[in-house]
């Protein structure tokens, strides 16, 4: 497994195989909590120290463990963390602690940490799992901003809290609601799909009349 | 203690706040098995199954024994969720093999699926007693199977059609997902 340089496991998770854009993992907590910049903000935090400490934690017990019960203690790992976040949260942020409710503790449940665990922290170093971590959690917090970004905009007028269109702007309702996150994520989708395919018929222009 | 009447619990899971279109639960398997209709409608009642049971386990756990140590609830939860996996695992595979066949991977993936983990926390929260929970979870897995099938016959329909090449896939599903949420939105006022 050492067919990747440490810079490579720290950008491939940003934007290449980014969690949340290309995977498809972890939508839950993207979708649901992404209807303001804050709220998005207060997630990807979460879920970075959630993924961060288990990835250094699972890396670095990985010979310990039985490989017959791997994803149990794996989960275990997990859930203890997130139990940390949420009290972290409930201590030091109680506001946002109470917007995001019942999806802090749903960050156990988030394909992506268990999916980062199993594919990368059980098979390499403690400094290589650590760089794969801190990329993937930025990809997610780059996503999960997107999303929130976009929302928020659109549906109240505001980025983080600060009004940009003044008053006669008239909010798009919709995009805060449930639907507008499915929407938001689907023209993202769609829009990284057209350039990938310009890409694609450049290249192949380019090599025609070469 | 809840002191919402049966009917509304169950009408608010399965339409008003339907856990996939609106409360983004369980998005891993809507996009993973409805292609099929048939399929998707096998993996709805293995859900709804799971959800009961669940429901169960998280209201026996809240009142007999978590009660001094709520700080252990996402990790009880967890285990609780993950045992019941594997032993609906174990006894779909043993009385019904053709089954477990059909449904393969996704079985074993119940596991992180955010649906039914989502459900013990929402009951707990709202602190639904026994009944109210059972019920819950039952209006939960049919608001589930609901939109399952309803997201694999569109797409079943529009395999049919002439879809631009960048919207094959994942946008063309999270378009239709948005849409649908749009309509179930239309639900809001009933209650």
């Amino acid at each position: 497994m050492r067919s990747t340089t440490p810079s490579q496991d720290l950008i491939r998770g940003i934007w290449k195989e980014n969690p949340v854009l290309i995977q498809m993992l972890g939508l839950c907590p993207a979708l649901a909590v992404t209807n303001t910049v804050k709220n998005a903000l207060a997630m990807s935090a979460a879920t970075f120290f959630v993924l961060t400490c288990s990835s250094i934690l699972i890396s670095s017990v990985k010979s310990l463990i039985p490989k017959e019960v791997r994803i149990s203690s794996y989960i275990l790992v997990i859930a203890t963390f997130v139990t940390l976040a949420d009290m972290l949260l409930q201590a030091y942020a109680p506001v946002q602690h109470k917007e995001l409710g019942a999806f802090i503790a749903l960050i156990v449940v988030n394909c992506m940490i268990l999916g980062r665990q199993e594919a990368f922290s059980s098979r390499n170093t403690v400094y290589r799992s650590l760089l794969d971590a801190i990329g993937t959690g930025i990809g997610f917090t780059i996503a999960l901003l997107m999303l929130g970004g976009f929302r928020e905009i659109l549906g109240i007028g505001t980025f983080f809290d600060i009004p940009l269109f003044g008053p006669d702007f008239e909010p798009w309702v919709v995009m805060v609601l449930p639907a507008g996150g499915f929407l938001t994520l689907g023209f993202i989708v769609l829009a990284m799909g057209y350039h990938e395919e310009r890409k694609k018929a450049r290249a192949v222009r380019e090599g025609a009349s070469a | 203690m809840s002191d919402q009447t049966l009917f509304s619990i169950f009408f608010s899971a399965m339409v008003v706040n339907n856990f996939t279109l609106a409360l983004f639960l369980g998005l891993c398997p809507f996009m993973g098995v409805s292609a099929r209709v048939e399929t998707a409608l096998r993996m709805g009642l293995a859900n709804i199954f799971v959800l009961v049971l669940t429901s169960l386990s998280a209201w026996v756990l809240n009142t007999y024994i978590l009660t001094n140590a709520p700080y252990l609830r996402i990790i009880s939860f967890i285990i609780v969720v993950a045992s019941l996996v594997q032993i609906v695992e174990m006894v779909v595979k043993k009385i019904a093999p053709v089954l477990f066949r059909q449904l393969g991977i996704f079985l074993p993936l119940m596991t992180t699926n955010c649906a039914i983990f989502g459900l013990a926390i929402f009951q707990t929260n709202r602190g639904y007693d026994f009944i109210q929970g059972i019920v819950f979870a039952v209006g939960a897995g049919l608001g589930l199977t609901l939109a399952l099938v309803l997201m694999a016959s569109i797409r079943e329909t529009s395999e049919l059609s002439d879809i631009p090449a960048i919207a094959k896939g994942t946008g063309l599903t999270l378009i239709i997902a948005g849409s649908l949420s749009l309509a179930f939105m239309g639900f809001a006022g009933l209650l």
